[in-house]
This record gives structure tokens, sequence and C-alpha cells, in this order.
């Protein structure tokens, strides 16, 4: 008999065995009981309906109707860039048709207070892809980035996986509705000094996810003075703009600084993403808009680990840069997602259950403390397990997001039909019926 | 230890607190050292004030190489904005600390100052000057045409095929619409546009492994559950060193070598690259003892190997590597217990008589060593098509395949691309002619392009696949160096106008090597292209 001698196994990385991907944390374990039992408006009727989805399908029929409309964004014909170019083209500066386009689409969505420079695009395979290259580019290993809570849960795996920078929570609370403070601010900075990390930027969601709501410009002014007063750099990550509901509501961060006069604009930078505005997220497209020419240049170079497909840039450089489509888009999907708002909001309330103000966003704020036993994180994941498992729903719990005050959920409503949100609302109604009389 | 606090301005005041200089300063710092020296004031003193001095003597030689480095590169032009931005390609003057030492030393804080970037940044401005980079820049600003541009640079540096593009392109134009429209099915826009496994679709794994079973005339059969997409080569290679290094570990990597794993393997992941040089009198094939020496030597110093990069077909050189290297290379692998990864990326571009023989063939041993093994794959070079990002990673390792599958959303392959490739893959027969004709075309340009070579007393070595000539002008350089190889780069570059990859760019340890990328040519292109070498090794056999 062979003697069986044990080989030392061969060994991984620390960044391959590491958690910070975060998927045993509640966020995706609700995800996990939706793709056991996915909610189906036919066939499974009684499953779990998917609320913890940030995805936006209101306006596909918008993107079918150019599509079949507009067949040479599909193919090559023997415009320029024919086959050739394209299929050849690994350019890391990106097709410069589109970036025209998308610095013209951003420029739309802002009204046009804002200017964008296609030279200062630089294109990545997602937003994902677009934050977490900005982190190893402006921070080094156990660095911080100070961060307003509640923020999206992608976030701790995003920013922190392989660059080893640490995330600092500004803690932000309703007593004014979450909104960021210079006190916030400020205490969050000291307490990164006190645990010996350097501060290297500020990293704001705006509109924000998953309050759903913009940031008000008196705020933005001070988060700037904030990032100048302790040189650090500005993040603002505005891949919800063009999901507000009304065009004058966002205030982008590019307007601060316009009316500055660009001063201090080299520490900004703006992330911009196709996936919530355009509901395409599983073509990839993200970008970084910096003000910083070193930081530009770097981020290019950088960029070559997550390339766009030329295919992809070929087919939305066309239509983006088809001003009746994308002009018609940005409103209609603007009046669609406000409608589903509305929508959600007054059957929320017809429950007894209250909202956050919002006006933007694919998903609303939703306040439960009240029906939590304690004021406690635990109160609240029994709340949220009940939720997933009785009512079959699968909503966010704040505490995933971060959020300091126990009992509030994130809950989205752009990723269904609304017949799909009706039986939705229905549901929460009842259970809220139950729990009144019991 | 003191804490001096520097203020950002490059005064001639801080170069002076650090020196000592002035005669004042000076007396204050040698008298209490001549005390030490006679002994009086103790050990304390003795230690404290050299270990003292030596700090502040490291931290000055810091800030004064790095303000050369500054001042290098600040000549680097900003971009043209519209929107009036504040810098312009000013760099920040906080010295550029390597990821080691950025907490290690005071950072000097003023409110002042521009803001500072990461150590990362510093490491890729300084690599945009080499050779491969300069060349790639001169070509974009002076692109030969046959009719528009005719004295322009003729681009043989950068690894693309278009000998066979026509093919594909043939194919796109019979199929694409209806691919990305079909609309009641399960391509229409609501089916791709939404949230994708980022790892790819299991379709297009499928059609992906099929594709690769081709290429190796089906000699493998790939598993689809273990194929992990990504958004090209580029991010698989970066992808498995996140996963199979840590900081400051390294992997072997036999020379001459790809260029680009600089980047990919070593900037962001903070994992060094050891080089182990081939040889020419070896026709720089792999030595199973040089990989041994460098592990021992690299262990000596206190570097930990985690595996072994190899590409084959090889690149620059064409080589590919014998089963019985493939066994010798997984026994020393298993010897050290370490990671072997496979570059593979031109396996179905070879086209010589020698067989390919995928390491995959040999991974199907024993469990352990199984583990050990991970391919890399992608379409940029066998099916000329680098623009739609697809690479591929291999493995039968499941805690890999886990980690990389994760890693992936950072660099997840578009889906109106998956869904038209899973078609044009799915096309078995489209497959196999591409393949045996791109081969044949391959297999002629070469021959061509070796004997026009030949012609003008420059050999190649033998290559069996890849769109490379490894050719050897050390006869022509003026010096047996890296500057000569370097001069006569530029030669080429700016006299005979061809871009061609200087071997120094590859590591190559013997200078005078140069990579002619072939594929791009045509072969009324072969001529042209010779004739101009001939200007310049005219020149230099005359000196």
């Amino acid at each position: 008999m062979a003697i069986e001698i044990e080989q030392p196994r061969v060994g991984l990385s620390k960044v391959a065995v590491s958690k910070t991907h975060g998927e045993d944390s509640p966020y995706f374990a609700g995800w996990k009981a939706y793709d056991e039992n996915p909610y189906h408006e036919t066939s499974n009727q009684s499953g779990v309906i998917q609320m913890g989805l940030a995805e936006n399908q209101v306006s596909f029929d918008l993107l079918e109707k150019y599509l079949e409309e507009h067949s040479e964004a599909s193919s090559w014909g023997k415009g320029t860039p024919g086959f050739r170019e394209n299929a050849l083209f690994q350019d890391y500066h990106g097709l410069k048709s589109f970036r025209q386009a998308m610095a013209s689409f951003m420029e739309q969505i802002r009204g046009g207070r804002a200017k964008f420079d296609p030279d200062r695009i630089v294109l990545t395979a997602g937003a994902t892809a677009a934050n977490e290259l900005l982190t190893f580019i402006l921070a080094d290993p156990g660095d911080a980035l100070l961060i307003p809570t509640p923020y999206y849960p992608g976030f701790d795996r995003d920013l922190r996986w392989r660059t080893g920078v640490n995330i600092v929570p500004i803690h932000c609370d309703s007593s004014n509705n979450f909104q960021i403070t210079p006190e916030a601010m400020e205490a969050a900075y000291q307490s990164a000094e006190s645990m010996n990390l350097k501060v290297r930027g500020i990293l704001i969601t705006n509109p924000s996810n998953p309050l759903g709501a913009t940031i008000q410009r008196s705020a933005l002014e001070q988060i700037l003075d904030f990032a100048v007063n302790k040189n650090i750099h500005l993040v603002s990550d505005e891949i919800y703009s063009g999901s507000t509901f009304s065009s004058s509501e966002f205030i982008s961060i590019a307007e601060i600084l316009e009316t500055r006069g660009y001063k201090d604009a080299e520490r900004v930078h703006i992330v911009y993403s196709l996936s919530k505005d355009l509901g395409l997220p599983g073509f990839r497209v993200g970008t970084i808009y910096s003000y910083n020419d070193q930081v530009v240049t770097t981020a290019r170079r950088m960029s070559s680990f997550t390339l766009i497909s030329s295919q992809t840039q070929h087919l939305l450089a066309c239509m983006l840069s088809n001003k009746e489509f994308s002009e018609n888009y940005i409103k209609t999907n603007r009046e669609r997602l406000s409608k589903r708002y509305d929508m959600i909001i007054k059957g929320l309330k017809k429950a007894g259950i209250e909202c956050l103000k919002g006006n933007a966003g694919l998903f609303c704020w939703m306040n439960l403390s009240p029906l939590l036993e304690k004021p406690t994180r635990e109160s609240e994941l029994a709340l949220w397990k009940v939720i997933l498992n009785e009512v079959k729903l699968n909503i966010s719990p704040g505490s995933s997001c971060h959020c300091s005050e126990p009992g509030w959920f994130r809950v989205c409503f752009a990723n269904m039909s609304e017949q799909t949100l009706e039986i939705a609302l229905e549901r929460i109604h009842k259970f809220m019926e139950q729990r009144k009389r019991n | 230890m003191t804490q001096t606090r520097y203020s950002r301005s490059r005064s001639s005041d801080t170069e002076k607190e650090n020196t000592g200089g002035g005669g004042g300063a000076a007396m204050r710092v040698i008298v209490p050292l001549q005390g030490v020296v006679q002994g009086r004031g103790g050990l304390v003193l003795g230690s404290i004030i050299p270990c003292a001095l030596f700090y502040f003597l490291q931290f000055y030689l810091k800030r004064h190489r790095n303000d050369l480095d500054d001042q290098n590169n600040s000549n680097s032009p900003g971009l043209n904005s519209t929107t009036g931005s504040a810098s312009s390609g000013k760099l920040a003057e906080l010295p550029a600390l390597t990821r080691n030492l950025s907490r290690g030393l005071p950072s000097p804080r003023s409110p002042r100052g521009p803001v500072s970037v990461s150590g990362r940044v510093s490491g890729i401005v300084k690599g945009a000057d080499s050779p491969y980079y300069v060349g790639l820049r001169r070509v974009k600003e002076d692109p030969y045409d046959v009719l528009s541009n005719p004295n322009g640079i003729i681009q043989l540096g950068l690894a693309e095929n278009m000998l066979s593009l026509d093919l594909v392109k043939h194919w796109l134009a019979e199929n694409a619409e209806q691919v990305i429209l079909r609309n009641g099915k399960e391509l229409s826009i609501s089916r791709i546009a939404t949230y994708q496994p980022f790892d790819g679709l299991v379709e297009f794994k499928v059609a992906v492994a099929g594709f690769m079973s081709q290429v190796t005339a089906k000699a493998v059969s790939f598993d689809p559950s273990q194929v992990v997409l990504t958004a090209g080569a580029t991010p698989a290679i970066e992808i498995l060193s996140f996963c199979l290094a840590d900081v400051g570990n390294a992997f072997l990597v036999p020379t001459p070598c790809y260029p680009g794993y600089d980047r990919d393997v070593k900037w962001r992941t903070g994992v060094e690259i050891i080089h182990v040089p081939c040889r020419s009198a070896d026709n720089f094939n792999l030595s199973i003892a040089a990989l041994d020496q460098a592990f021992n030597q690299a262990k000596k110093r206190g570097l930990k190997v985690r595996g072994i990069i190899i590409s084959n077909p090889s690149n620059p050189v064409g080589n590919l590597l014998s089963l019985d290297t493939l066994y010798s290379l997984l026994d020393f692998a298993r010897e050290k217990n370490i990671h072997i990864v496979s570059n593979e990326i031109l396996a179905g571009s070879t086209h010589g008589n020698e067989e390919f023989v995928s390491i995959a063939e040999i991974m199907d041993l024993d469990d352990v060593d199984r583990k050990r093994v991970h391919l890399v794959y992608g379409l940029s070079k066998d099916l000329s098509l680098p623009g739609f990002r697809v690479g591929v990673i291999y493995s039968h390792n499941e805690e890999v395949l886990a980690a990389a599958k994760k890693l992936t959303r950072f660099s997840t392959i578009s889906s109106p691309t998956q869904c038209l490739l899973i078609s044009m893959l799915s096309d078995a027969k489209f497959v196999q002619t591409f393949i045996t004709i791109n081969r044949e075309r391959l297999q002629r340009t070469y021959a061509l392009f070796v004997a026009g070579l030949k012609k003008l007393g420059i050999k190649c070595i033998k290559s069996s696949g890849g769109f490379y000539c490894w050719a050897d002008m050390s006869g022509l350089i003026r010096s047996y160096s890296e500057k000569g190889e370097l001069e006569l780069w530029d030669k080429l570059l700016n006299i005979a106008k061809v871009n061609v990859t200087p071997g120094s760019c590859c590591h190559c340890i013997e200078p005078g090597w140069f990579r002619f990328c072939f594929a791009t040519l045509t072969e009324k292109d072969i001529p042209i292209v010779t004739d101009r070498i001939q200007k310049v090794s005219e020149t230099c056999k005359l000196n």
C-alpha cells in the first residue's frame, strides 16, 4: 500500500482569503434568499420580491426603440470608425466620440449649469472600478477616506479590499435629515487622527445612496471648504445625478467649482456611470472626471485594467450624441421615477410608515424604528429577517449601510413593474395591520 | 524622535537646516559630537545623536532625490482645459514616498501646498518614458499610411494581428445586428442591460471554453465552470497576482518577457518580479537550473517566491514549451510549493511545425498539482479583437476561482460584447476556418519577413508562434550595452522610421536584440520595411 504523504497545500494571498468582499453580510444574504425563491408575476406569486437591488428598469422601452431605429449603432457600416479600427482599438484614452458624448450627456443632466471637457474623462468598466481606481490613486495602504453615513454597502469592499485603505465614517442622523455637518466631518477627522490614520479624502454620494436625496448647496460648500482646509481630496460620486425627480434640485460639485472660478479644483474628482441613469449596468460603463491633470493621466493608464469594450463605446457614442434621444430620455426617465416614488410613498403612508423626504434615486429611505423592540442593531436585524422570511420582501437594513440609528431601511422601487410594486405594498400593508392587531 | 515640521516651500533655509550649513549651526553640531567621540556625554548621547543625524541625512537624501524627479517631470505638458483647471501638470511637492515608507517618516502637513496623491503615481510617471511607450506615442503622431503618409513611422512595436481581420469583419457584417437586437428571445435589451454575473455569462463561458478547446486542437477539454472571464488578459494577470502573492512577495519571470508584466504584476499589488534570464546560447529556452538558482538567491535575500509566470508561446521570442519542460516545471513548482501561471494568449497563433502543448494537458494530475497551475488566456491575439476586452483565468483551484470571481467586479466584460461573441464562437465552422487560415497567413508573413531580415544579415531566433521576430542586431550596435542598443533603437525610429521594441524593454540580459511585430504587415509592406532598415544597418556597419 502506498504511503500517503500529506503535501503542503500551496497557499493563497491575504487578499484572496480576506472577508473584505463582505458577501457574508445581511445586504448580500437577502440576495441569496431572493435567488432561492424569486418572485414571478405568474409562476411564483409567493416568492421573495427583490427590493434590495438598485436597478432602473422603468425606461427600457426608450432604449429598445432607439436601437431598433438606429441600426448603425449596433454595426460598423462604412463610416468611421469602421469595424477594423474598432476591434483593434484598445487605447486607454477611449473613443473620442464616446467621451464627447459622455461629456455632453453629463452637461445635459445638469441643465447646462456645468461644462465638462472630454479630455478630462477617464473611462472604466463601471463606477465600481472608478471608485477603486481613484482610491488607489489618492491614498496609500493604511490611509483613510471619510465617508458620510449611511452609505452604499459596496464601498466597504470596493474602496478597501485591494487598496488596503480604511473608511472612517462621518456620522449623520435623522435629527437634521441625515445632512452632513462641519461638526460631524471634523469629528470624523479627529477620530481618524486618534487612530493614527492619515486622511487622504472625503467621498460623498450625491444624490445619496441610500437616502435618495440630493445634498444641499450650503452643505456642498461646507464640504468643499472642509477638504480645502484639511488639504484633502473630494470625490463626488454622482451616479444618480440623472435620476433626480426634478432637474433643478440637483446641484453638482461641478457647479460649486464653477461659481468659485475653479479655485481649489485640483482636489475634486467626479465619478459617473450609466448603470443607474440609463439602466445599463450590464454594459459596464463608468467614468472618472478629474480636475487634476496628474490624476487624469494616472487614472487613464490605470484604466488598462478595466477598459470598456470598444463595441460598447461605439454603440453608446451613437446613442448619447443623439440629442433628441438623450433629452427625451432624461426627461421621461425623471418623470417615471418621480411617479414611482410618489406611488411607493403613498402606499407606505397608507400602511402607517414614514420615509425620509427624498427627491432622487431608485429607492426610498424608510423609517421602521417605531416597530423595533429595542433601538438596537440586533432588533433591526430581527425585524429585517421577519420582513424577508414572512413578508417575503428583500429590503436593505440600515446597519449594512452603517447607519448609526437603528430602524431605517432602504427600499428599491425601480427594478420591477408597477404591478409588482403594488403587490409589495399590499404585503407591507397586511404586515402592518397584523402588527397593530397583535 | 523629534518631529520636525517642514514647510512645503523648498527654500534654501530648509536645506541649510538639514545640512547644517552656516558656521554657527555647524559648531552647534560638531562640538557635542566631539564630546561624544571623546567619551563625554555617555552612551545615551553617543547613540541618540548619531542616530538622529543619520535619520536626518536619510530624509534629506530622500527629499533631494525626489526634488530631482519632480524637476524632470514638471516639464510634462498639462492638458488643455477649457474648464480652467487650477493645476497644469504641476506635481505634488510632497516626496513621492513608496508604499512601505509612507507612514515611517513624518509627513509635512501644510494647508497651503497642493493636495498629494499616493505613491503609486510616481511609479507610472517614470515608466512613461520607456522606449516602449515613447515609440507608441511617436507612431500615433506620425503614423505610416501607404497613400496619405508614406513617410510616416511604420508600427512594428504593437502586437496586433491584422492578417485575418477580414474574416471576422465578414462574419460580423452577416450576423452582428440580429445578435444584438434579437427581441422576445434571451438577447433583448432588458436581458443584457441588467446586472450580470461579474465573471461572465454562463453561455459565454461555455463558448469561450469551446473556443479554447478548438485552439488546442481538441487536445484539452476546458470546463466552463472553471472559467473566470475578465476585461482582457491584463486584469487576469493582475487578479492572479493579487490572489497568489502578498505585498512584498515575488514571482519568477523568465526573460526576455512581455514588457507589460511590470505594470500588470507589480504596479498596484506591491508584488515583485525576479527576472530569470534565458540565453541566446539556449535559443532563449527556459532553464530549470536558472529558475532554481534565482529561487535560492531570492530566499537568501529574504524574498518569498510565490510562483512562476511563463508565456507559452513566449513573448517576444516565440518559443513553445515542450512536454518535458512542462513536466520539469511542474516538478520544480511542486518541490518549492509554489504556483505556476501560464500565459497562453498566443496559443491559437502558432505557425511553425512544432505542436503546441498547453499546460492544461498535464493538469490532469493529482489534486495538489492541479491546484498550483493557472492559465491565462484571451481573445485579443488569437481572434484579433483587443478592443472587445476578453480575458480568461482558468484554474482547478476552487479557492483561487472563488476569489478571482469576486475580483472580476472591477474588470467585467460588457454584456453586449459577450452576447455578440457567444454567437461568433458558437459558430464552430467559422472558428475552425479562422484558426486554420490565420495560422497559414501568419506562417507566410513570418517566413517572408525573416527572409527579408536575413538578406540584411540580421538573424532571428526560430519562432513557432506569435506575431514577433526576435532579431539579433548586436552586430550593428556601437557599444555592446543597453546604451548602444537604445542608440540603434533611436536610429530605427527616427531615421528608418520604424518603431520596434528594444530587448531591454523585455528585460533581455543580452544587448542588441530587437522585437519586430510582423502581423500588421501585408506582403507589399515587407520590402518597404526591410529597405528602411537597410538604410540604418548599412550606416551602422560602416561605423
